[in-house]
């Protein structure tokens, strides 16, 4: 005996109307994702100049980000990906590879200004608590950009981001944390939701605390 | 076979099913036991604290109900409270022991329900002194711990009957004897237990134990807390003294009889239930460990509740698995983050010893009354499809060796 879930009305839920948690955009994402690696074994990215690692399974997303950078026009014309993580880690990828990769690619000065807000907008938006789940996309995105200026020797143009790293396997950096601060956050808790920093990670949780306190003390004080 | 059409030939091959296998989260009301309980919402629906007939009708229905209760418990009719929750009745206990001694020392196991860790993490707050006993790579606190971990000022353990996420059965009996041999109070959270494991009291020997109707194929929203005569709790909830001035609030006569009506009928069940049950968990636990590689099972693999199968699946994440099988009509559960309202995923797999890893990749089966072996097929039959496709998505190929030793060292494909 199989239970029917049954609507108020007495009709039985049916395929046509399924209740789904996120929005349309992240379902047709995440049940077809575009732009990924299938086969990371048969994957030829010796033409990809820029590739980047962020996150950690312990902190339960993590992605893996090549980029093709055209070096006339300057645009990422080619975006690549592996995630592991939830569906909205995995959406969140894809849409961020569409969206540097559409239009005949990006400017690379643009796609270095991406913020996962411009991600989210894009997606439709996200439940609140699922927001940390999307902000990874774009540091791997600039990582493998500063990859692919370190490959063709703009140092110039490296970011050097003037800022201390506090969880490496985010790459949550103290600028972050001021700016979750700025918008807001104001307990570990609301701030973990934001940046996904320190988790798994008793250091950097640590150092995190620190920082927000100060920043509180500096804004709010 | 590119991963578009391999998603959309999984979707298109299976029509939807409506497989529910997260019966420890809630289980669907018995329908007899909405017929017990029909007369007293709109017929019988007096106050049972009137002195006229129709409350003597409802106080009646509510002292039978009681009645039976505590004959499943072996226990008197005295000794049963009812309240609003499972989480309600463990704070009943907890709160109510720790507020009545004012001070002290609590004890409890690191893989406990929220309703009992949180409600002990606030008394530490406000100055108790509070031990969290670990638990082996099985999921069993060892008895000898619990005594070692006993002191001058111990008030109360607070250790559960079986796990809400693993499903491991705890050894109890023994745990409460070593409590009984130092005068320190023993309670256990029972809501998983209601259903499949026997509940008296006296063989058990515990001094508080809370159980739960929406476990059991019971209504929602009531609780019943086991407390033996002669302990005495501060109340949590204040009032006009009703449930012998433990728990105020008029009662919940429909709910209570719902309570009673579905603990006798599971409890009557059981041992043919359990057979079965167990003959299904076996087999989904054997389909998946075979089928679905860098795959294992969370808990032990016999002292565990008829119902419950718990996995991890290395490599993909829960919530994204959980996804997929809805889309199929299986309803599941995971101890990924993703689905939790912290960052942190389940305490309880972490508390196995296992990284953070395993928590993520962790899926939880759980059977009941109307799970067949054709659902268990289904499952069988999909779980390793939607694996290979999160896994072709997924840029990580973790060491199921070292994951399951305990380290979760970085491992690219």
């Amino acid at each position: 005996m199989n239970i029917k879930i049954v609507k108020t009305d007495g009709d039985v839920e049916g395929l046509a109307e399924q209740k789904w948690v996120y929005s349309p955009s992240v379902k047709t994402h995440f049940f077809h994702p575009e732009n990924l690696v299938e086969d990371v074994n048969g994957f030829d990215d010796s033409d990809y100049n820029g590739v980047g690692a962020v996150g950690s399974p312990a902190c339960g997303d993590m992605m893996k980000m090549w980029i093709k950078v055209d070096p006339k026009s300057d645009k990422v014309v080619d975006c690549k990906w592996q995630t592991f993580g939830c569906a909205s880690a995995i959406a969140s990828t894809s849409m961020l590879s569409v969206m540097v990769t559409e239009n005949g690619g990006m400017k690379v000065d643009d796609a270095l200004a991406l913020k996962p807000q411009n991600i989210l907008e894009r997606l439709g938006g996200l439940p609140p608590r699922k927001v940390h789940c999307s902000v990874l996309g774009d540091k791997a995105l600039r990582k493998a950009i500063n990859e692919y200026f370190r490959h063709s020797k703009q140092f110039d143009r490296m970011v050097i981001e003037g800022s201390v790293m506090v969880d490496p396997d985010t790459r949550i950096t103290d600028r972050d944390i001021e700016e979750a601060v700025l918008e807001g956050a104001d307990d570990m808790d609301k701030l973990q939701k934001k940046l996904k920093v320190g988790i798994a990670n008793k250091d950097a949780y640590a150092k995190a605390e620190a920082l927000m306190g100060k920043f509180m003390e500096k804004y709010y004080g | 076979m590119k991963i578009s059409s391999q998603v959309n030939k999984l979707l298109k091959d299976h029509k939807k099913h409506d497989i529910y296998l997260d019966h420890a989260a809630t289980t669907p009301m018995d329908p007899a036991v909405k017929a017990a309980m029909d007369p007293y919402f709109c017929d019988k629906f007096g106050n049972p604290s009137g002195f006229y007939e129709i409350g003597l009708r409802a106080h009646e229905a509510l002292e039978e109900a009681r009645n039976k209760v505590a004959k499943i418990l072996n226990c008197s009719s005295r000794e049963i409270v009812f309240c609003g929750s499972g989480t309600e009745s463990d704070n009943l206990a907890i709160l109510g022991v720790a507020r009545f001694k004012g001070k002290g020392h609590i004890i409890t196991s690191s893989i406990e329900h929220h309703a009992v860790l949180e409600t002990i993490e606030r008394l530490e707050k406000q100055g108790f002194d509070i031990t969290i006993l670990p638990v082996d790579r099985d999921g069993f606190v060892n008895p000898k711990d619990l005594d070692d971990a006993i002191r001058e000022d111990t008030i109360l353990a607070s250790i559960m009957y079986a796990n809400n996420e693993i499903g491991v059965i705890e050894p109890i009996k023994e745990l409460a004897t070593v409590c009984r041999n130092k005068g320190v109070l023993f309670h256990t959270d029972a809501c998983q237990a209601g259903c499949s494991l026997d509940l008296d009291v006296k063989e058990l020997g515990v001094d508080l134990m809370t159980i739960n109707g929406s476990k059991i194929y019971g209504p929602k929203g009531v609780g019943c807390l086991y407390v033996k005569a002669g302990i005495r709790l501060e109340p949590i909830v204040y009032g006009g003294g009703q449930e012998r001035g433990l728990r105020s609030g008029t009662e919940n006569v429909p709910g209570v009889i719902g309570f009673a009506k579905a603990l006798t009928l599971c409890q009557d069940d059981k041992d043919k239930e359990n057979k079965r049950l167990t003959q299904l968990r076996d087999k989904l636990i054997k389909g998946l460990i075979t089928k679905v590689p860098k795959c294992f099972l969370n808990g032990h693999a016999v002292k565990r509740l008829p119902n419950n199968v718990n996995i991890t699946i290395l490599d993909v994440e829960g919530e994204a698995m959980g996804l997929f099988l809805n889309e199929l009509g299986i309803y599941a559960s995971t101890g990924s983050a993703c689905t939790s309202k912290s960052l942190d995923p389940s305490h309880v797999i972490t508390a196995l010893g296992l990284p953070y890893e395993a928590a993520h990749g962790s899926m939880r089966f759980t059977l009941g009354h109307c799970t067949t072996p054709e659902d268990i097929d289904f499952v069988i039959e999909v779980m390793p499809k939607i694996v290979e496709i999160l896994r072709k998505i997924s840029p990580l190929d973790l060491d199921s060796n070292e994951v399951q030793e305990g380290h979760g060292n970085l491992h690219y494909k």
